[in-house]
């Protein structure tokens, strides 16, 4: 047996998971409107490639990912687009994001899927099919798997670790996952083993879910892995990331720094199975296990689509009439859903449906009696009401000196205060203040290199006026004395010409360096455009061309002109 | 819908909680003390309580602060109650007052109240009693004095004469003056052997108040309303420094364990240095601060002119607190290689 470590706090609140695993996953039925958002992962916005009007297969790439850090977006099922337009998101603010709006036929008819062999395809390779495919975590971060499996050169790979630990309460989506499809996620776990070559391959799975551990070794031992699944104790945050490397290998990765520098990567197990469903069935990620529980009769895991609006998928729990709201994700990290139009995601692991008895608002916030409570179940170790204390009075640089970004937000501080602190909502705050005061710095920093570049640039040009001015006199003085001798004249004003284009072209090389440079930085707001935008764009562009082209030789023509009226 | 934030569930905790466990964890030590001296123990804390209630509500009340929310969250009848233990049992009511209001009303609401107090508020109405009223802050019975409640109530609203009977020492005080007036003759062994005063390994009736206070302080600590600490730093600072000076010297000082069981050690351990507000937030930082205020105290008891150390050490380490806290931050996941 392996020698297993602890992380330090955490908390045991009550699971709640039995009643959601009594029946074995359900496959959600197909919605009248599948409402997709193309930003449903960490990094770039996928473009969008479809239009209104236009029949979509299941399975098709609807969104393209826009560089390396996105993920592909494909339409769940088959149908045509409605519209590509904004619409609410599964978020806290309910904010619009941009979607494809599909109107499904009922047929859901897939488009020509291509299995591919893994193993004989390049390493680079596999990971584009896995961005094409859509595949990120699962396990709510949505990070983009296929950048996680790069190893770092200069560390070797030592552990990869597959998260199937689930420690939030209410939330089964991944033991029910691990109970009935243990073998796709070990095929997975051994793509990501193959793309890593780590030494050990460790399958955490927090011990209350005894059935999933059963189901994983066996579905291990069948496939003749050498993969060790491994119950880790039950204690909130213990499906953390950096938490459940901690309790399998004992390191410990700090903020600062990503876990391949240690030599360890994690998955969920949800995306190791997406991982081997895209390679080995050419499926990409269209639906996902989401557990809706809580307040509902009829409490259970469900095979939904993505984009199904959250209206349409919580009919299938039958909410219990005192229901307030739904939150998506679980009651330690998850948000209240902003509107039952929003749509299901990669994120949404889980639905709770909410009422007050299940979730009693929290009792009038009291003032912190330092008791230190929240720094004993800190899984970080940090002081929380220290970072409090500053967040509060707005001293900033005080919370970052007591690590502020540590902070994972798990929220196992404001579960054991005595005083009733939203602790986390503190922390937030302070963060996005930081965050804020650094960009305006940052532009003001911008803003005062600029000024001072164009100063210089100024003076500069202001010289070299002077210093041609200058040279011109003279050489026009000395013109006027060796009028006689003509056979030098045409080498004399050659040069200075030559000397001028040159620069010319210096100033527009380091003009094009710079654009290119500021475009490498800024998002462009031709970023996520829709078809029909972009259709736009290319028509005016087509009216432009003939007229600049023909800007561009009356330029030209001008120029001759001068430059022959200057050899006059 | 309502607008709320993560995490959803919170543990069933609060101020009141904790507050109403640490007046259960008294109890223990109360009981002993009434069947030791009588209801007057119980006429104090009652005394105590109504004063600071009534000091909390007014305080409140001028500031504005949410009066049902702040009036029951307990932490005023804790500083009652460690002031009434605190206190001379027969100490006439006044004193009492005094020592209630200054605690909540100066100690307290003026640094801002809840949570925001620099100073354990019943160790400042203990200094702030024994400098202005040396005299009746040292008036102990002896724990056989037999009293009826009458006499006792009589006693405490000052309606009869003070006897000198009720006016002794403590036995840490008793043996403090023996020592200095036998100049050398007299050892510990010849005082404590006076069975008015001494019992089997401290103060006479006191040791048993003590164990009691040690027990619900146990109590506590497996409850996790306190970690340990605070409280093992403060034993262990008295019993380092008196175990070193009986060791060199077992004539003219007494034992660690005489000085654990006498006085306010127990309390102080327990109750007072784990007092979360005023006291060190970190695991080293609450050794160094229980450790220095148990060494202070029992310096101050041995040596210094008052008859027990604990309020001026404890006050004395509260101001440090920033500073220790300052300097014992414990390093964060991850960082622990680095340090």
């Amino acid at each position: 047996m392996l020698q297993l470590f602890q992380f330090k706090g955490g908390v045991k609140p009550d699971t709640n998971k039995t009643s959601s695993v009594q029946a074995p996953i359900g496959r959600a039925p197909l919605p009248p409107l599948l409402v997709v958002p193309l930003h449903q992962s960490i990094g770039g916005i996928p473009n969008p490639l479809v239009e209104a009007g236009q029949r979509v297969g299941k399975g098709q790439l609807i969104g393209s990912a826009d560089k390396w850090l996105s993920s592909a977006v494909h339409a769940p099922s088959s149908g045509t687009v409605l519209a590509v337009e904004e619409r609410v998101a599964a978020h806290p603010s309910g904010l619009p994001t941009l979607s494809v709006v599909i109107e499904t036929d009922g047929r859901d008819e897939w488009i020509e899927r291509h299995p591919v062999d893994y193993q004989a395809l390049a390493p680079e390779r596999v990971r584009e099919i896995l961005r094409d495919s859509g595949v990120v975590g699962l396990g709510g971060a949505v990070f983009p798997s296929h950048v996680k499996l790069t190893a770092t050169k200069s560390v070797a790979m030592e552990e990869l670790v597959i998260n199937g630990a689930e420690c939030e309460p209410f939330m089964t989506c991944d033991d029910l996952l691990m109970r009935e499809r243990a073998e796709d996620i070990v095929r997975g776990a051994g793509i990501f083993r193959d793309l890593l070559e780590p030494k050990r391959v460790l399958i955490g799975i927090e011990d209350n879910k005894p059935e999933a551990v059963a189901a994983m070794q066996a579905a291990v031992q069948k496939l003749g892995e050498n993969f060790a699944v491994i119950a880790v104790p039950t204690r909130y945050p213990a499906g953390g990331a950096k938490q459940l490397i901690r309790v399998l290998t004992g390191k410990e990765v700090p903020a600062s720094m990503r876990s391949p520098e240690m030599g360890v990567q994690c998955f969920n197990v949800a995306t190791a199975y997406t991982a081997w469903r895209a390679l080995a069935h050419g499926e990409p990620v269209l639906s996902r296990i989401v557990t809706l529980t809580g307040n509902v009769d009829e409490p259970r895991n469900w095979e939904a689509l993505l984009g199904t609006p959250l209206k349409d998928f919580v009919t299938l729990g039958k909410p219990k009439t005192d229901t307030s709201g739904y939150l998506m994700g679980g009651p330690m990290m998850g948000f209240e859903m902003p509107s039952l139009e929003a749509p299901l995601v990669k994120a949404t692991n889980c639905i709770i449906a909410a009422s007050p008895t299940l979730f009693p608002p929290a009792p009038p916030e009291m003032p912190c009696i330092r008791c230190g409570a929240c720094a004993e179940v800190c899984p970080h170790e940090l002081q929380p009401f220290e970072m409090y204390w500053f967040s509060r009075a707005k001293n900033f640089g005080k919370t970052q000196e007591y690590n502020i970004f540590d902070c994972i937000e798990c929220g196992c501080c404001s579960y054991v205060c005595p005083s009733h602190i939203p602790l986390v909502q503190y922390f937030r705050f302070a963060k996005s203040e930081i965050w804020s005061r650094e960009r305006e710095k940052a532009m003001a920093d911008a803003a005062k290199a600029r000024f001072e570049l164009r100063n210089e640039r100024d003076e500069r040009e202001k010289t070299e006026k002077a210093a041609r001015l200058a040279k011109a006199a003279a050489a026009k003085a000395a013109e006027k004395k060796a009028t006689p001798e003509a056979g030098n004249e045409t080498a004399a004003s050659e040069a200075p010409v030559n000397a001028d284009a040159a620069k010319k072209a210096a100033i527009a090389a380091a003009i094009e360096r710079a654009r290119q440079q500021r475009e490498n930085v800024q998002p462009r707001n031709t970023d996520g455009l829709t078809i029909a935008q972009r259709k736009e764009i290319a028509e005016i562009e087509a009216r432009r061309a003939p007229l600049q082209e023909q800007t561009a030789l009356n330029a030209e023509s001008a120029e001759a002109q001068s430059s022959q009226r200057e050899k006059q | 819908m309502v607008f709320t934030t993560p995490p959803y569930l919170s543990q069933n905790v609060s101020v009141q909680r904790v507050m109403l466990q640490v007046l259960a964890a008294l109890l223990p030590g109360i009981a002993v003390y009434v069947w030791l001296l009588g209801p007057a123990v119980l006429l104090q804390i009652g005394i105590a309580t109504t004063a600071a209630l009534f000091a909390e509500a007014f305080m409140l009340k001028l500031l504005s602060k949410p009066l049902g929310l702040f009036l029951g969250d307990g932490s005023a009848i804790v500083t009652a109650w460690l002031i009434a233990l605190a206190f001379p049992p027969l100490a006439p009511w006044w004193l009492i007052v005094v020592g209630a209001l200054f605690a909540i009303i100066v100690a307290k609401h003026l640094y801002g109240g809840l949570g925001q107090n620099p100073f354990n508020p019943a160790m400042i109405a203990f200094a702030v009693c024994i400098v202005s009223f040396p005299a009746l802050m040292s008036q102990w019975p002896p724990v056989d004095l037999n009293t009826g409640f009458a006499e006792q109530l009589a006693l405490v609203f000052g309606s009869s004469p003070r006897l000198d009977a009720m006016s002794g020492a403590t036995p840490l005080d008793a043996l403090k003056t023996a020592l200095k007036l036998g100049e050398g003759s007299a050892s510990v062994a010849s005082v404590v052997a006076d069975a008015s005063t001494f019992g089997y390994f401290a103060g006479k009736g006191w040791e048993w108040v003590a164990t009691a206070y040690l027990l619900g302080g146990l109590w506590l600590w497996q409850r996790k309303i306190i970690s340990w600490h605070a409280p093992l730093g403060f034993i262990t600072g008295i019993a380092l420094l008196a175990g070193a000076l009986w060791l060199w010297n077992p004539g003219q000082f007494a034992n660690p364990l005489f000085h654990l069981f006498s006085g306010g050690a127990m309390l102080g351990a327990f109750f007072i240095v784990t007092d979360p507000v005023s006291g060190c937030t970190t695991p080293r930082g609450k050794l160094i601060f229980g450790f220095s205020a148990g060494a202070l105290a029992y310096v101050i008891r041995v040596f210094g002119g008052y008859p027990d150390g604990v309020a001026f050490a404890v006050l004395l380490l509260n101001i440090c607190v920033p500073l220790i806290d300052l300097y014992t931050q414990p390093p964060i996941f991850g960082m622990k290689s680095k340090q």
